[in-house]
């Protein structure tokens, strides 16, 4: 009798075990919307990478409480139009439970509306002010880029110290591009700054010697350029080869050993200031960031042969925010949108220490940023 | 003064390139009267691959200079037989200048499979610091540029004007009935227009790559600059695509210069439409000339 | 059987079955794609008129779409004119700016037309990344349609109101078509000289069409602005004037059934790529070419054959 009564308590315990298994196996869906192709595609690819990556490495470890974690990564193709289609399908189809992304700030502008009517959680990969602000409307909207307006007061606290009043600016006409200018243009009085040129340029532009020329015969001590991509490099090379004799910023998006290595001698001495990923290496031990940004760099950089970057990082801080809240409060869109905006406090990401509360839902500052110089080929921290 | 002949320089930098590219443009046109408008992808196809040979595989200049031609025109010569001599029978303009739209598109998908999103560059030619002139700078690379312009019109002029095969591929431009009269294979002759303008966009490409740098979606923005800068110049004039070309760079960069840089290229086309209206054959061309090859 | 040949009949038996087939699916991802199919039907039904009918080449038809999407904003946002009245208005307005496309139409054909139009489009696109509010960044903040208290929000309401005007403009043009003035543009394609020895003054001939074409595109891009809520200039680049082309090659150049077949092909395949990722484009571009190789006259003329019997039968307008 007993081993019978044993024998159908460990069937029963095998099944529940087996069945308790398997009844958890129905994944918890993530959906992410990424310019991984079209004109923000350098925003979008190292942000796709590492969401790839991050999602294997939680399936490997069992997923989240026993389910696997599936994310559904759509491609905006840099428009609004197909980032509107995107959320649509996510939301709709594939039912997710949060949204990371979009990467640029017009794609988030676009879909904010979809996204708050449907109710779901999204952190935003790119840096624009409006896309959580007012935080009363943006109620279910974080991201994890910084604040434009925090880079350019990193620039500008810099030149404050150096007693440059006078500068010269110069942005591409993207999105990237003219949301920098109008917080370089809206912080320059705070700081006793005079812009004495505004100039633009067009993406795939192939010179700007006229630009920079005209900001330095307008009596411009420094230059600060706002752009990505390929046409930062030819400011930097137009630069050099002028010899203006005046520094040169970039903004944060220059944070990429491919740029140091495609402007070559050109990018000796300019400044700009970067996250930390840029230069974890040079970061104090002591720093609270220092380990995620050395195991982010080194599981990255092992995988793609290539560095994460900025951009990277801030799909790094996004997801992991996700599935912090997945881990603690499971797949409730509501829970996890509360748990993000009041859980999320001294979290050391790869972008920054972020603090995030009903007032803020960025919760990074200019302190995420160091002026980072060039130097014989290499980064070096301005102290 | 000298900030107007930095500006000035500056312009013929530019102007230079777009001169450069609006030159392989004319080839095609002039030959089958066809837009090709993928013209702009072959150059993106010449800059890559020079920097997939010269900087990868580490072969050589001359090289690899050699390898990304030939890569160019064994690509422009798929593109004719497999897109545009099906459709060359039909006769209808329309439908041979969107099927090189969607080759383009084709062509840039597969440049981004192979080579990713990123920009590439490599050194230029002639290495070492820009040259002073006159107190303003100019890249020593431009005028590597300016030589092979001058080369490329010298090359283009004694092949159009004074060998069969060029004069044969001229006169299917005028009137192919006649020249398939004469003898002339016509579906050949497309081809090798294809062929050498696939040879001089990737050219083109090689050149600019050092200074512009090179990604795989500069394409478009290129094919629309040299097509400006022909039907400025007058379209299938090689003259017209030259001057056209440096017209339109010099005027870009004195409106960015004194006017404002916001504003330089509504202002070069709102220059083109005047001109247009004025003198539709373009700066260079009589009307007759262009009426007698079917405008 | 019959009645389905009826063009009339058989376009508001396509648009309902469209609206029906989104609303019944209660799928709102489909109700999407759906709705930005229509909007791109009026927008390549404008061009096929522009030219299908009348043989006239634009390249620069995004610049009406923006100068639609824009102004309607704007009237909103800092007139406070009622919705529907500034869509209107805005397509009015933007209609007029096509003057600058006639003028030139009047001396230019072929490719240098082509560029006259891509150079007004490019300067419409650099004017909203200049002057546009928000600039290169764009703005938000618009309103969805409403009329008095009655505000148009859900996906069911935009799918219906766009498929039903696309309905009344199909019609319209369909009459055109037939009209004298339709047979005026006819001719137009065909022999110039011809219409100029009747006496014909070409110059209003065209602005006429070049000012519906416009119109109608304007409307569609208003219509967008108030559907997406949000606008930035990159939407409007040339690149949807090459997009819009596509799809009136793609559909059948000498069929207005052409605009709506391209419309729905060129804007469903980017979705059905989607689970290629961003290697789509490749597979896109593959797909054009050998759409434009193997359906030469579109999409539409496998249908023509299936209704009109054998190629001479075929309603081919030259």
């Amino acid at each position: 009798m007993f081993s019978i009564r044993f024998l159908t308590f460990l069937i029963f315990l095998v099944v529940a075990f087996l069945s308790g298994n398997s009844f958890a196996k129905e994944p918890i869906k993530i959906g992410a919307i990424l310019s991984i192709t079209g004109p923000a595609s350098f925003i979008g690819e190292p942000e796709k990478n590492t969401i790839l990556m991050l999602a294997e490495e939680i399936n490997k470890k069992g997923g989240i409480n026993g389910r696997p974690l599936q994310v559904i990564i759509e491609d905006s193709k840099s428009e609004e139009t197909q980032a509107v289609l995107s959320a649509r399908k996510l939301i709709e189809k594939d039912k997710v439970v949060a949204i990371i992304g979009p990467s640029t700030t017009g794609e988030s502008m676009a879909v904010i509306p979809i996204v708050t009517q449907a109710k779901i959680p999204m952190v935003s990969l790119a840096a624009g002010t409006g896309i959580t602000q007012p935080v009363k409307e943006r109620y279910w909207i974080f991201k994890t880029a910084q604040y434009d307006r925090s880079a350019v007061e990193a620039i500008y606290q810099y030149l404050k110290k150096k007693g440059i009043k006078k500068v010269g600016i110069l942005s591409i006409t993207t999105g990237f591009g003219d949301q920098g200018r109008k917080a370089l243009l809206e912080l320059a009085p705070q700081y006793g700054i005079k812009i004495v040129a505004d100039e633009r340029y067009k993406p795939k532009d192939s010179d700007m010697t006229v630009q920079l020329l005209k900001a330095k015969s307008a009596g411009a001590e420094a230059i600060i350029n706002w752009s990505v991509g390929p046409e930062q490099i030819i400011v930097v090379k137009n630069w050099a080869s002028l010899k203006l004799g005046i520094p040169l910023f970039q903004s944060h998006g220059w944070g990429s050993k491919k740029n140091l290595q495609l402007a070559g001698p050109s990018a000796e001495g300019v400044i700009a200031p970067l996250g930390r990923i840029v230069v974890w290496e040079k970061v104090s031990d002591k720093h609270p960031q220092k380990p995620v940004l050395k195991k982010y760099y080194q599981a990255y950089y092992q995988r793609y042969k290539s560095e994460p970057g900025t951009f990277g990082g801030h799909a790094h801080d996004a997801f992991m925010m996700v599935v912090g809240a997945l881990k603690k409060v499971g797949p409730d869109p509501a829970k996890i949108r509360d748990y993000i905006e009041n859980k999320i406090k001294n979290w050391p990401g790869v972008t920054g220490i972020f603090n995030m509360s009903p007032n803020d839902h960025c919760g990074l500052d200019a302190s995420s940023f160091e002026m980072v110089i060039v130097k014989n080929g290499d980064w070096e921290i301005l102290k | 003064m000298e900030i107007f002949l930095q500006f000035f320089l500056s312009g013929v930098t530019v102007g230079a390139i777009y001169a450069l590219i609006a030159l392989g443009f004319n080839i095609v046109y002039n030959t089958t009267s066809i837009l090709n408008l993928a013209q702009g992808e072959f150059v993106v196809l010449g800059g890559l691959f020079m920097w997939l040979f010269f900087q990868k595989m580490e072969l050589p200049y001359y090289i690899s200079f050699f390898l990304t031609l030939l890569t160019a025109g064994i690509f422009a010569f798929l593109m004719e037989r497999l897109t545009i001599k099906p459709l060359l029978k039909t006769g209808d303009p329309l439908l041979l200048i969107l099927i090189t739209i969607a080759f383009s598109i084709l062509l840039k998908g597969l440049l981004m499979f192979i080579f990713g999103k990123d920009p590439y560059g490599y050194p230029p030619l002639l290495e070492g610091m820009p040259i002073l002139l006159g107190g303003a700078v100019i890249q020593k690379q431009v005028l590597v540029i300016l030589a092979f312009i001058l080369l490329t019109m010298i090359f283009l002029y004694f092949f159009f004007n004074k060998t069969i095969l060029g004069k044969a591929m001229k006169a299917c431009a005028f009137d192919q009935v006649a020249a398939q009269l004469m003898g002339i294979n016509i579906s050949r002759m497309v081809m090798l227009s294809f062929v050498l303008s696939g040879i001089f966009a990737a050219l083109a490409g090689i050149l600019i790559t050092p200074i512009t740098f090179m990604e795989y979606d500069r394409g478009a923005i290129l094919t629309i600059k040299a097509f400006t800068a022909s039907i400025l110049g007058g379209l299938g004039s090689i003259w017209g695509a030259i001057a056209g070309g440096f017209i339109l760079g010099i005027a870009e960069n004195l409106v960015a210069g004194y006017i404002h840089s916001g504003l330089k290229d509504a202002i070069s086309l709102v220059l083109l439409l005047i001109m247009l209206l004025l003198k539709p054959a373009g700066l260079f061309q009589k009307e007759e000339e262009v009426r007698l090859k079917k405008l | 059987m019959k009645n389905f040949l009826n063009p009339y009949l058989g376009s508001f038996f396509l648009c309902s079955a469209l609206i029906l087939i989104g609303i019944l699916s209660g799928d709102p991802y489909l109700m999407t794609v759906l709705t930005f199919a229509g909007l791109n039907a009026l927008s390549a039904l404008s061009l096929s008129l522009l030219m299908g009918l009348a043989g006239q080449i634009s390249l620069g038809h995004n610049g009406f779409y923006g100068l639609g999407a824009y102004l309607s904003a704007i009237f909103f946002l800092h007139l406070k004119i009622p919705v529907i009245l500034s869509i209107l208005l805005s397509a009015g307005i933007a209609s007029l700016f096509s003057i600058f496309l006639a003028i030139p139409a009047l001396r230019l054909k072929g490719h240098y037309l082509a560029v006259a139009t891509l150079a007004f489009g490019e300067i419409v696109y650099l004017l909203l990344n200049e002057w546009g509010p928000g600039g290169p960044s764009g703005f938000g903040n618009i309103p969805r349609i409403s009329l008095g208290s009655f505000v148009l929000s859900s996906s069911q309401a935009y799918l219906i109101l766009i498929w039903s005007l696309f309905f009344i403009f199909f019609v319209f043009s369909l009459n055109l078509s037939k009209s004298t003035y339709g047979k005026t543009l006819k001719a137009l394609h065909n022999s110039e000289i011809a219409l100029k020895t009747l006496g014909i003054n070409l110059f209003t001939l065209k602005l006429k069409i070049f000012a519906l074409s416009a119109f109608i595109t304007a409307l569609s891009g208003a219509l967008y602005a108030h559907y997406v809520t949000f606008l930035s200039p990159a939407t409007f680049s040339v690149f949807y004037s090459i997009l819009i082309l596509m799809m009136v090659m793609i559909g059948g150049l000498h069929n207005l059934w052409g605009a709506i077949l391209g419309a729905l092909f060129i804007t469903f395949l980017p979705e059905i790529l989607r689970v290629f990722k961003e290697y789509d484009i490749l597979i896109y571009g593959t797909i054009l070419t050998l759409g434009l190789l193997f359906f030469r006259k579109g999409l539409v003329y496998p249908f023509e054959r299936l209704i009109y019997g054998s190629y001479s039968g075929s309603k081919k307008s030259q």
